[in-house]
């Protein structure tokens, strides 16, 4: 996964600058965060309370919202659609999605069904986010 | 409690008709009921309703509908389950192939064959389509390989293949930067997002967290001007665009890949409001429509993508709503409200729909803006109402409601919509001079 | 392929030529194979070209094209009764926008006259605009030639191929011959032999159909007196709603290279714009230009004002087979059984039916026993053009067999069971489908038909469904994610 767009200041015991783009309204607000050994000492360029909290968190604790497919075993399409059921950690995406693949589901499934449970060793369970139907003859498990 | 109904019966004559079990027509089908319609059919040409979000598993929906952060497929289940339980009947595999002026639907199905129904109302709900290669005319060979990303969406998404190894992406639409991170998150190679416009056309949000975040490019200005390979795509040729967005080909150069996908826009389904003669606005690509969604046939409504590209569903969904119980009202005779001040886009301003607002009701008026404004920013409708916000996009549809008490004293009016900065509309107000 | 087996003839190349050779000699009790290079007939030359059997009266009757070329609009005009691709005769309107091109059209009018080219009529302005209200009010007068159509080119071959396929003639795709066995001086009467990659075709006669590789063909064995020079032509379809801009095929006065850009509907209602002319090197250049374009526009305006490029749903090129005798090529060569049929430019499209013919008395002279099959059938079922159908056609049809209830492609109307036609017809490439049945060919260009287009040939092709390929090796469209299922998670039902 790449590395933040930042803009550290190298000089160690200083602050280190960081930038961020801020996501919450189309303003797009560029965000810069002072740190000093790895506190949040400062949040600039917000127009707003809820970047300025964006800012911090992005800069402590970036999370992400997480979807991707699995395997689907006797459904109408050969993908079932699941998701993080809570944000991420930034850097654990790519390891809870890969931790994913090769992944088999049989039908039926329901909306929220737990399919994997603390995925990556994130301690995050991943749900399904679509109903299948139970088939009046489910295919054999392969 | 089963997500997917398939009606094999078809009654012959239906209050409320709608063409397209997506985001618009699922909230149609149960505002139509709410709002009294008893008989009420819903079509669908896939094998189950849901329509784009049964492949747009990502989250970000549902923030206005239920305030709540969903993904596509959960938020279609909610309307699904509520269509349901409703009692409307859902054909699914089916294909709306005409309506005539008299509202008799023409449609098929291998379930009911070639056949015909009444209908009191009809809301065409049929979504968009993807702008294609031809359309935003890229020369060069015609290899296997380049496809629009909602194609390799649904392959990826539904049915678990790929669209390539290494991909390159031409514009940046939501749907071509949501596709560039479920690539990477399936093990693709994606070698960089190529924009025509300085300014990204999807979401600011998807742009940080679908390309920086994996550290994927975006070129800004630039475009593909050129397609490789005789069999599959071997490569393609990019180069940076100037002010007029011509190509500096002094300043190209070449990308070996083996997919291209687009993600160049999407354009309003039309081929039935075609077919009807419907009145259409060149801007959108839809119908023009009064404040209630209803086109310039009576008893056929417009709402969602078919009627203006939205970038939220939840928007889509609230359109629908009011297209669904308005059509439901025509059905059932009610009066119809008057529409009597029309809104035109002004400074700034791309499009607007409705194209008619009633001084009877609270409406909501969407507009695009045409440039970004980056700051304080003034929104008007002519003079009844005025709002600073703190940027726009084209990227963002603005909506504002207005009522009835904000409306009375312009009957009879065109109101223009303009977007300016703060900055420049002081000026204006300052001279005196607010109109052109 | 049996070693010893000798077949009567083998057609090198399945375009237009062969597959109307192929056909023509289906009616003999003879053993005749249809060599294609690529995945399916008519996707060469054939496939990317105007799409029209001229009216006749352009090409000059002192040269074998000129004279081909009306018995050969007659032949197509029959094939469509018997085998029911689509042709529209909507006649040629053939423009002057100056005095000079009076004279010309006049000219050109009096040479079809001469070659029989019946109901040529000289219009005055008024009578031309009066027929075309969108033609610009430049024009001076036109000549009109009711004897031209339209038709899909691809279309068409492929069901006269399908013809002969069901006459007995064997059709092989992705079979490019890459030798031919030099004669062996010890054994005149020996056949020929030529080979494909995975094959080798021992046959007594061999005709050289082969478009641009003609002359390659010729080399290979040890005839080539020719070079075929490809002149690529670009095409721009326009969108739905510009149906009925123009209800006959608009020609400009033409120049000494080329008929010059054509304005024409199609026989599925759309409106093409091209093509260019322009020489290339490489037999496989089907690149389209942003000159091309220009070009083809700039032309096009100048007879209709009302067609722009923001209309375009697809666009394309394609390459001429030119021989640089500027005529056809036709007849035996040096090499016993080697016959030509190279050069077969415009326009060969159009002579292709009365050029099998020709082909057909030649093989004879050269010592080829013609005995008519007594169960030869000049017919074939019609392919359903479901959309074109009335509703009650529609819903009778839909009753019969629920498979034309089930729609695949929404731009252009096409239904599962002709999906299933083609391929019961030889179909196995995406863009073989989608040039039977339209299946893609409308607005949306295939972003909803793909995917049940490669379901519906994986399972009559019984593959996986990434071997579908758009057009045959090398093309694939997909690819298989790299993980398999390692675990199963079981939730109970």
């Amino acid at each position: 996964m790449g590395e933040h767009r930042h803009t550290a200041t190298i000089d160690a015991g200083e602050s280190d600058t960081f930038a961020y783009l801020c996501t919450g309204c189309p303003l797009g607000c560029r965000l810069e965060v002072d740190v000093v050994d790895g506190d949040v000492i400062e949040v600039r360029g917000f127009s707003c309370k809820k970047g300025e909290r964006y800012g911090a968190q992005e800069h402590t604790d970036p999370r992400r919202a997480v979807s991707t497919t699995v395997w689907l075993v006797g459904g109408p399409v050969e993908r079932l659609p699941v998701r993080a059921a809570e944000p991420v950690p930034k850097d654990a995406v790519l390891s809870l999605v890969r931790e994913l693949h090769g992944l088999e589901v049989h039908a039926p499934v329901e909306v929220g069904q737990t399919i994997a449970t603390d995925v990556a060793g994130t301690g995050i369970d991943v749900i399904a986010t679509r109903a299948v139907q139970p088939k009046e003859q489910l295919p054999v498990a392969g | 409690m089963p997500v997917t109904a398939a009606t094999r019966h078809l009654d012959d004559r239906y209050q409320v008709t709608i063409v397209g079990a997506g985001p618009a027509g699922l909230a149609a089908a149960v505002a139509a009921r709410e709002q009294g319609a008893e008989r009420i059919l819903l079509v669908d040409r896939d094998a189950e309703p849901g329509g784009i979000l049964r492949q747009c598993i990502h989250s970000g929906f549902g923030l206005q509908a239920f305030s709540e952060d969903v993904t596509g497929p959960e938020y279609a289940h909610r309307f699904v389950e509520r269509v349901l339980e409703r009692d409307v009947d859902v054909l699914t595999d089916a294909y709306v192939t005409d309506v005539s002026r008299d509202l008799r639907v023409k449609l098929m199905s291998p379930s009911t064959g070639v056949t015909s129904v009444e209908t009191g109302g009809v809301v065409l709900s049929t979504g968009a389509r993807e702008r294609t290669r031809a359309q935003i005319r890229i020369p060069g060979e015609r290899p296997a390989g380049v496809m629009t990303a909602g194609l390799a969406q649904k392959m990826v998404n539904l049915h678990g293949y790929l669209p390539g190894q290494r991909v390159v992406i031409l514009g940046s639409g939501d749907i071509g930067l949501i596709m560039a991170r479920r690539l990477i998150l399936e093990g693709v190679e994606v070698l960089g997002v190529f924009e025509l416009l300085p300014h990204p056309s999807g979401l600011g949000r998807n742009v940080v967290q679908c390309l920086d975040d994996f550290g994927i490019p975006l070129h800004l200005s630039t475009t593909v001007i050129d397609i490789h390979g005789h069999d599959r795509v071997e490569r393609v040729t990019v180069a940076p665009v100037d002010e007029e967005r011509r190509p500096l080909t002094d300043q190209a150069w070449d990308i070996p890949c083996d997919t291209v996908l687009l993600s160049v826009g999407l354009i309003p389904d039309g081929e039935l409001a075609r077919q009807l003669h419907l009145s259409l606005d060149q801007r959108t690509g839809g119908p023009v429509v009064t404040s209630t969604y209803e086109t310039s046939l009576p008893g056929v409504f417009s709402a969602g993508n078919n009627l203006h590209i939205n970038d939220l569903a939840d928007w889509v969904s609230q359109e629908a709503n009011v297209a669904g119980a308005a059509a439901a009202d025509v059905a059932l005779g009610r009066v119809r409200a008057r529409q009597d001040v029309a809104v035109t886009p002004g400074t700034n301003v791309r499009y607007v729909v409705p194209h008619t607002l009633s001084t009877d009701l609270t409406q909501t008026v969407s507009f695009r803006v045409k440039e970004p404004i980056y700051g304080d920013t003034i929104l008007r409708v002519g003079e009844a109402h005025r709002r600073k916000v703190r940027a726009v996009v084209p990227a963002e549809m603005v909506t504002i409601k207005l009522g009835p008490k904000v409306l009375e004293s312009f009957a009879g009016e065109t109101l223009r919509v303009d977007a300016i900065p703060a900055a420049a509309a002081d000026d204006l107000a300052a001279a005196g001079d607010d109109e052109q | 392929m049996g070693q010893g087996h000798v077949h009567d003839v083998v057609i090198i190349g399945g375009g237009a030529t062969g597959a109307t050779l192929a056909r023509a000699l289906s009616r003999f009790d003879l053993d005749v194979v249809l060599l294609e290079a690529t995945a399916e007939v008519a996707f060469g030359v054939s496939k990317a070209n105007s799409g029209i059997v001229h009216s006749a009266m352009h090409a000059s009757p002192d040269t074998l094209k000129g004279r081909l070329e009306y018995p050969g609009n007659l032949g197509w005009r029959t094939l469509h009764e018997e085998l029911g691709f689509g042709l529209n005769p909507v006649g040629e309107v053939l423009v002057a926008l100056d005095d000079q091109q009076l004279t010309k059209i006049e000219t050109i009018r009096q040479q079809g006259v001469r070659k029989g080219v019946p109901g040529t009529e000289p219009w005055t302005a008024e009578r031309t605009l009066d027929a075309q209200p969108n033609l610009s009010r430049e024009v001076k007068g036109a000549v009109w030639a009711p004897t031209a159509c339209v038709f899909n080119p691809y279309e068409a071959v492929m069901l006269v191929a399908d013809a002969a396929r069901r006459n007995g003639v064997r059709i092989e795709v992705e079979q490019p011959v890459i030798a031919i066995d030099p004669p062996t001086p010890d054994d005149a009467g020996a056949p020929l032999v030529l080979h494909t990659p995975t094959a080798a075709w021992r046959t007594r006669f061999a005709v050289n159909a082969a478009g641009l590789f003609a002359d390659d063909m010729a080399e290979l064995a040890g005839v080539r007196d020719f070079t075929i020079l490809p002149r690529k032509g670009e095409e721009y379809l326009l969108d739905k709603r510009l149906s009925g801009v123009v209800t006959s095929i608009i020609f400009p006065c033409p120049t000494p290279v080329s008929k010059g850009t054509l304005v024409n509907p199609t026989v599925d209602g759309t409106i093409m714009v091209g093509p260019t002319a322009q020489t290339v090197d490489d037999k496989y250049d089907t690149t389209t230009s942003e000159a091309g374009a220009a070009q083809v526009f700039s032309n096009a305006r100048k007879l209709v004002p009302a067609i722009s490029d923001r209309d375009v749903i697809a666009e394309f090129a394609g390459l001429r087979p030119v021989s640089d005798t500027e005529d056809f090529i036709v007849g035996p060569t040096e090499r016993p059984g080697f016959i030509n049929a190279a050069g077969i430019q415009s326009p060969g499209l159009t002579g292709a039916p009365a050029l099998a013919d020709m082909l057909v008395d030649i093989l004879a002279d050269e010592g080829l026993a013609l005995t008519e099959k007594a169960d030869w059938d000049p017919t074939a079922p019609h392919p359903v053009k479901f959309a074109q159908l009335s509703t009650d056609q529609q819903r009778d049809l839909a009753a019969r067999d629920p498979r034309y209830a089930q729609l695949v492609c929404r731009c252009e109307i096409v239904t599962e069971a002709e999906i299933r036609d083609a391929l019961e017809r030889g179909a196995h490439t995406l863009d073989g489908l989608k040039f039977r049945t339209r299946a893609g060919m409308g607005r949306c260009q295939g972003g909803f038909c793909t995917w049940p287009c490669m379901q519906l040939l994986a399972e009559h092709l019984d593959v996986p469904i990434t071997e579908v390929t758009k057009r045959g090796r090398g093309t694939w469209l997909i690819r298989e994610r790299e993980d398999q299922p390692v675990a199963t998670t079981s939730t109970g039902g």
